[in-house]
């Protein structure tokens, strides 16, 4: 009798959390709920077990996609695009992005990633810029060239930061698929992949680079992501002494530059002018002058892209 | 006839365990990057004073920002790391092997190894024979030392990254 109405509590307790709380609280109030229904008694430890995994399951979201994963979806995204788009393989070039890139990482709100991050350059006269999830970061010649300054790349560069800090990539991987992957990893023991499970995952694993790859490269984020980075960028770029104004005014070299219609930025970007609006309160009004050093370097690297 | 025990009671215990779960223990982390630097001081060009692996456990001792004072106990390693470098999960790792296995399901575990991994990938591979890899590992390959990075700093006239983000 005791038993049964301890049990009745905790059911109505689960249910009634279940009913307002979000994914992760409810996880762990399940377990909490659980591991003290274990105790008293009334379920036992099997069926504990059974509760926490499908509760689980169910709570799962984007963040459970471990970074090594995210590394693993990246390096794929990454190839799609290096394939599409072919290497600028000039090292000097390539070396000043990853010198620039990686000193701005280690001032964003994700400096650490599985893998680190790497940048380079694709033999492309569109503009265009792309980052894959886990920090592989490709930028377009025609992009560069929209760069009348170091400032202007790193401003560039941290709003690709900007999207990996953020996860956006993993969040475009349709809901139905992530959940598939999670429930292919939740119903798992701790047995290795047999050739069928390999088999599954791999085909949910190849509709998530192509989910990712398809907003990169064809329909690109919702204003509001685009919106993130920029405020990400800003931070990044004030934290290391670059000059916010820089992106302003590399979006405004690229809207001179962009065609109307084209299959680049302007197909997966708001325009221009939306961002600069957007940008314009918080990135202050600083000049835009940059030592003569720093812009030596620049048009030494970049000058003849 | 003993009453029962209550809704509110069960709600009391369950609060009772969580905040003395948190309490108690010490507040272990594991890295969850490939190589987790410590450093020296709380700052990305403090020196590095050692290498971590993933799924290493590090005791947390205290903070600064978006940095843990963190110990590795049986390596003799006390320092500083970046919060993106951990995870409060345990990531457990099969030994011997550079595969993972999970040692039980459920959210406190962190699927090393798991899901999609290098197995996925070269099973990717072997249905897109078209793609080719070579170039994002060239890529990956391409890692600037702290010290270049605090002369382009210094060169630059910019600012050195005191705490890196937040």
């Amino acid at each position: 009798m005791k038993t049964f109405r301890g049990a009745t509590a905790i059911a109505f307790l689960l249910a009634g959390l279940a009913g307002w709380s979000g994914c992760a609280a409810m996880e762990q109030v399940s377990k909490v709920g659980t591991s003290v229904a274990q105790s008293a008694g009334v379920v036992t430890g099997e069926q504990a077990k059974s509760i926490n995994r499908s509760t689980a399951a169910i709570a799962k979201t984007q963040e459970d996609f471990t970074p090594e994963q995210e590394y693993y979806i990246g390096r794929s995204v990454g190839a799609v695009i290096v394939n599409r788009y072919k290497p600028y393989p000039d090292p000097q070039a390539n070396g000043y992005l990853n010198l620039l890139g990686q000193t701005l990482a280690q001032a964003s709100d994700r400096p650490e990633t599985f893998g680190g991050y790497h940048f380079l350059i694709l033999d492309s006269d569109e503009i265009n810029a792309f980052a894959a999830p886990g920090g592989l970061i490709f930028v377009s010649r025609g992009m560069l060239r929209c760069c009348k300054s170091e400032d202007a790349v790193a401003a560039v560069l941290a709003h690709e930061i900007g999207h990996i800090q953020l996860r956006h990539g993993i969040q475009s991987i349709e809901k139905s698929r992530q959940t598939q992957a999670l429930t292919i990893l939740a119903t798992e023991g701790a047995k290795n992949f047999g050739g069928k499970e390999l088999s599954d995952l791999t085909k949910t694993f190849e509709g998530s680079i192509n989910d990712i790859t398809s907003t990169l490269i064809n329909n690109g984020y919702s204003r509001s992501f685009e919106q993130q980075a920029d405020v990400a960028a800003v931070n990044t770029l004030s934290r290391v002494g670059y000059n916010p104004n820089a992106l302003v005014a590399m979006l405004r070299e690229m809207e001179k530059r962009l065609k109307p219609g084209g299959l680049d930025f302007a197909k997966t970007h708001p325009s221009p002018g939306s961002r600069i609006k957007d940008i314009g309160s918080i990135s202050g009004s600083a000049p835009l002058a940059e030592p003569l050093a720093r812009h030596e370097r620049f048009r030494k690297a970049l000058g003849s892209i | 006839m003993k009453r029962p025990y209550s809704a509110s009671t069960v709600f009391l215990l369950v609060f009772l365990t969580a905040s003395a779960t948190a309490g108690d223990a010490a507040k272990m982390m594991s890295v969850q990057v490939r190589q987790g630097e410590v450093r020296a001081t709380p700052y990305f060009l403090g020196k590095i004073i050692a290498t971590l692996s993933y799924g290493d456990r590090v005791e947390v001792l205290g903070s600064k920002e978006a940095w843990f004072r963190v110990s590795a106990r049986g390596k003799g390693v006390t320092g500083w790391m970046h919060s993106s470098a951990l995870s409060e999960k345990r990531i457990v790792l099969k030994a011997g092997g550079r595969d993972a296995e999970v040692a039980a399901s459920g959210g406190e575990l962190a699927l090393a190894g798991k899901g999609f991994n290098a197995d996925v990938e070269a099973e990717f591979k072997a249905r897109n024979r078209n793609i080719d890899f070579s170039w994002i590992d060239r890529m990956q390959a391409m890692n600037v030392p702290p010290e270049r990075i605090a002369a382009f700093l210094r060169e630059g006239g910019l600012l050195p990254a005191q705490g890196g983000g937040k």
